[in-house]
């Protein structure tokens, strides 16, 4: 049953700064935080803890009173020293101090056997109620699963082909066991299959060998072969009325430590990338650590952004900012906050470009690595060119068109376009190539939040 | 070029919000960022980096794609003249003659236009767009080179304002802007730019005896009408003063009379060598083109009923303005098919119906302009078929 896919369509972005192997000794993460404004579509955030209080990993601290059997818990033990919030009261963050005695609320442990007997209904509960349920990501619309709901089926991807994407078998190294019962809890979820999906042709992460009751699928080619979305589109596509879910192995790493060792463990090895770095190399750290520690005496001259997660998907962060819950990766770029004297007209080979008016001679060194910082490169157009967004696409999908009919509110030709079928991260790469210079995912979320709302 | 850049940021207040000169922002706009990318950084959410192609790169992409028309065509039109008034002149009187013809026109349709779009982007404002760098280059090139200057502004006056900026400007419009242009004079002063007299410059002298300043398809047609074998027809016209100058080599090259760029197939083809190697327009779209050109002509050919049918099919692909229209006009991304199948449709249909135009139509002798603007109407509905079967495909998924 097993399927191997060859994708054609896409790029790769070849950018400078790729961590090398190893952990690096930075000092431990003193503040790490919560960000409900990483739980997209998360509607009313409601505390449930005040500052001073003291918190042990597990502990709930928060949830969303539209899902409310969903809590959210403190990645670590220590003292909530702040919460923060925007305009109109936004809750932006909620900052927890930790302590250096690290103290784990208790959960109940179960074994092989006692999971085999677990009901659904209880392995709901007990995933929803000790924090590891937000991991569970429903497709359509990339917002946390509801528990009320039974997906059809389950997906994993097992590689990221994102720009500087952290390797998979580096950060879930060992942890073959939990991820098996990851793997058996989530069985449970579904009548369905639960699929992970691999790179054909590369090495398999000695985390995957010899994995059970999965079916596992084989994605080639280039980005965006390791987003789930897309390869969901090419196992069991989503139609209008379907529920899947998604996961990322560190979830379902996450999900077999609860079960087998009755803690919620939110420690997790961070890449930290980037061009702008001297030593790019990867973290032990928690869940929404904050990067100070990561730049101190690491970054180069210059101004610079720090992003937590990739660069074509991520959030722009402080450089006291936390890494986001969902992301494996902070990439660190040069700020291109800067005038560029006829930059549009220059011939040059030093810059990268999926275009050929530019990387005419591209072709020449497939293999070099960019330095690429964060300006525009170009102001915003009404759409001209035609036929590029459908070449990093590798869906039946015509983006353009979904795009036109987002604008114009247009709800049946959204669904009719395959609106279910996408999140951001599926159409980053036509942001990146858009000669126009539209802010697609920021469209392509307002039209999902029309659909989701309706 | 600090110096430029500080001028700039200078002036800058004086154009802002609150400024004396707010109202001609987007003109002090315009020019900032041709000579300056600007500072603008990507949003904190989404995609962190962009690509460094932007809509300017991409339309300076064509204009260079149509120098070699362009430069051939000066030459040409010196040429063309030296030729009818039966002088000796050497490469630099041709090139110069040519020159002085043209870049008035050139000039003339870049001002018009620029002022239309300067005047839009003040009231509407919005932006200037960069179409117009690409439009204003085509029109001199699709219209003789003894075209009355006023005509030439009033065409690029016509087509900016109804077949662009009505519609909202570049990336909204439904026709192409520089065959609205040609069609609007072809309709409105059809005698400046039809029939044997406009194609070569004379000037104040005479023309030799004998010499005929018809055009290729023109010949062509007249040989149906007499029942004379085309390629013989072609082989022996202005036979007193040049040999073989319809022969199918030297039509290639361009050495024809014509409007002032169309002439060069070659010229034609390395524009297009350009804009496939850049990806700026389509090659699905030339080459079917031409395939449905050949095509039609070859159809034609096996029925022919008169002699203008029978001429071979490949004469069609380097006579009258077909390889010009095929690569800058057709290959449009605004008023072409926007999806890949549509396309091969869509190319494939101006081939056709050019070579249906010119060889069953009396009036009109060249079929690319009217070919061209009537895909260009019909490019969404074929869009709307291919975008119809996905959405199939999907709801037929489910309910399977």
């Amino acid at each position: 049953m097993s399927k191997l896919i060859k994708l054609k369509k896409g790029f790769d972005i070849k950018l400078a700064g790729k961590a090398d192997k190893q952990l690096a000794n930075f000092q431990p993460a003193q503040t790490f935080a919560i960000k409900p404004t990483d739980f997209i579509g998360m509607q009313r955030p409601k505390v449930i803890v005040n500052e001073g209080d003291t918190v042990k990993a597990g502990t709930p601290i928060l949830f969303d009173k539209k899902l409310d059997r969903v809590q959210y818990v403190s990645p670590v033990s220590g003292e909530i020293v702040e919460i923060k919030r925007g305009e109109k009261r936004r809750l932006l963050e909620i900052k927890i101090k930790a302590d250096q005695t690290f103290e784990f609320e208790q959960f109940t442990k179960y074994s092989d056997s006692d999971l085999k007997s677990l009901k659904r209904e209880d392995v709901v509960n007990h995933m929803a109620m000790t924090g590891v349920w937000p991991q569970l990501i429903q497709r359509p619309f990339g917002v946390v699963a509801n528990p009320e709901d039974e997906p059809k089926a389950i997906f994993i991807s097992g590689f990221d082909t994102h720009p500087l994407a952290p390797d998979y078998g580096f950060l879930l190294k060992g942890q073959e066991k939990y991820f098996q019962v990851g793997i058996n809890v989530l069985k449970k979820l579904t009548p369905g299959v639960v699929h992970l999906n691999l790179e054909d042709g590369a090495e398999v992460p000695s985390v995957y060998n010899n994995v059970q009751n999965v079916q596992i699928n084989k994605f080639s080619g280039p980005h965006p072969a390791g987003n789930v979305g897309v390869q969901i589109h090419h196992i069991n596509p989503i139609n209008k009325g379907d529920v899947a879910w998604t996961v990322n192995p560190y979830g379902v790493v996450q999900i077999g430590k609860l079960f087998m060792d009755g803690v919620y463990d939110a420690s997790k090895i961070v890449a930290i990338t980037g061009s702008h770095l001297t030593k790019p190399a990867y973290a032990k750290t928690y869940i929404g650590a904050c990067v100070d520690k990561f730049l101190a005496g690491n970054t180069k001259e210059g101004k610079f952004r720090v992003v937590s997660g990739n660069v074509l998907t991520g959030q722009r962060i402080n450089s006291d900012g936390y890494v986001g819950y969902y992301d494996n990766q902070i990439t660190v770029l040069p700020e291109g906050d800067e005038y560029e004297f006829l930059g549009w007209m220059k011939p040059t080979s030093a810059r990268l470009s999926y275009h050929r008016a530019l990387g005419l001679f591209s072709f020449l060194k497939p293999n070099q690595e960019f330095v690429l910082d964060t300006n525009m490169r170009g102001e915003e157009r009404a759409f001209v060119q035609t036929g590029v967004f459908e070449n990093v696409t590798p869906m039946d999908i015509y983006p353009v068109y979904l795009l036109k009919a987002i604008m114009a509110e247009d709800y049946d030709e959204m669904e009719e376009l395959g609106i279910y079928e996408l999140i951001e991260e599926d159409l980053a790469l036509c942001e990146f190539v858009d000669v126009s210079k539209h802010p697609v995912q920021e469209i392509l979320r307002k039209g999902i939040e029309l659909i989701q709302y309706s | 070029m600090k110096f430029l850049r500080d001028l700039l940021d200078k002036q800058k207040p004086l154009f802002h919000k609150g400024g004396k000169l707010e109202n001609l922002y987007y003109l002090y706009e315009a020019g900032e960022t041709f000579l300056f990318t600007p500072n603008h950084t990507t949003n904190p959410r989404g995609a962190q980096i962009r690509d460094a192609i932007d809509l300017k790169r991409m339309m300076i992409t064509v204009v260079i794609a149509m120098i070699p028309c362009l430069l051939f065509g000066i030459y040409n039109t010196g040429n063309m003249h030296y030729l009818a008034v039966g002088e000796a002149a050497d490469f630099g009187d041709k090139f110069l003659l040519g020159a002085i013809l043209v870049l008035p026109i050139v000039l003339v349709s870049y001002a018009a236009g620029g002022l239309v779009e300067a005047i839009f982007a003040v009231v509407r404002k919005h932006p200037i767009n960069e179409g117009f760098l690409v439009t204003g280059m085509l029109i001199p090139l699709v219209v003789p080179a003894t075209i009355p200057l006023w005509q030439v502004a009033l065409a690029t006056i016509f087509a900016v304002v109804i077949a662009k900026e009505v519609f909202g400007g570049t990336g909204m419009n439904i026709l192409n802007v520089a065959m609205t242009a040609r069609a609007f004079l072809y309709f409105a002063y059809p005698m400046q730019i039809s029939g044997d007299q406009v194609w070569t410059y004379v000037g104040d002298k005479m023309p030799v005896d004998g010499f005929s300043g018809a055009t290729a398809l023109a010949v062509a047609y007249q040989a149906g009408q007499e029942g004379v074998t085309a390629t013989s027809a072609l082989a022996s016209h202005n036979a007193g003063i040049m040999d073989d100058m319809f022969s199918f080599a030297n039509m290639f090259f361009g050495f024809i009379p014509g409007s002032i760029g169309e002439t060069s197939t070659l010229m034609a083809l390395i524009g297009a060598a350009i804009l496939i190697l850049t990806g700026v327009a389509s090659w699905k779209i030339i080459a079917s083109a031409f395939g449905g050109a050949w095509l039609m002509g070859f159809v034609l050919e096996l029925l022919a009923v008169n002699e203008y049918m029978a001429m071979p099919a490949h004469y069609h692909l380097v006579m009258g303005g077909i390889a010009f229209g095929i690569v800058f006009m057709a290959t449009d991304p605004v008023s072409a098919s926007q999806t890949e199948t549509g396309k091969w449709i869509y190319g494939f249909m101006i081939g056709v119906l050019t070579v249906i135009i010119r060889v069953t139509n009396p009036a009109y002798p060249e079929g690319i302009m009217l070919a061209v603007l009537f895909m260009n109407v019909f490019a969404p509905l074929i869009d709307h078929y291919v975008v119809q079967a996905n959405k199939k495909r999907r709801l037929q998924r489910a309910t399977v």
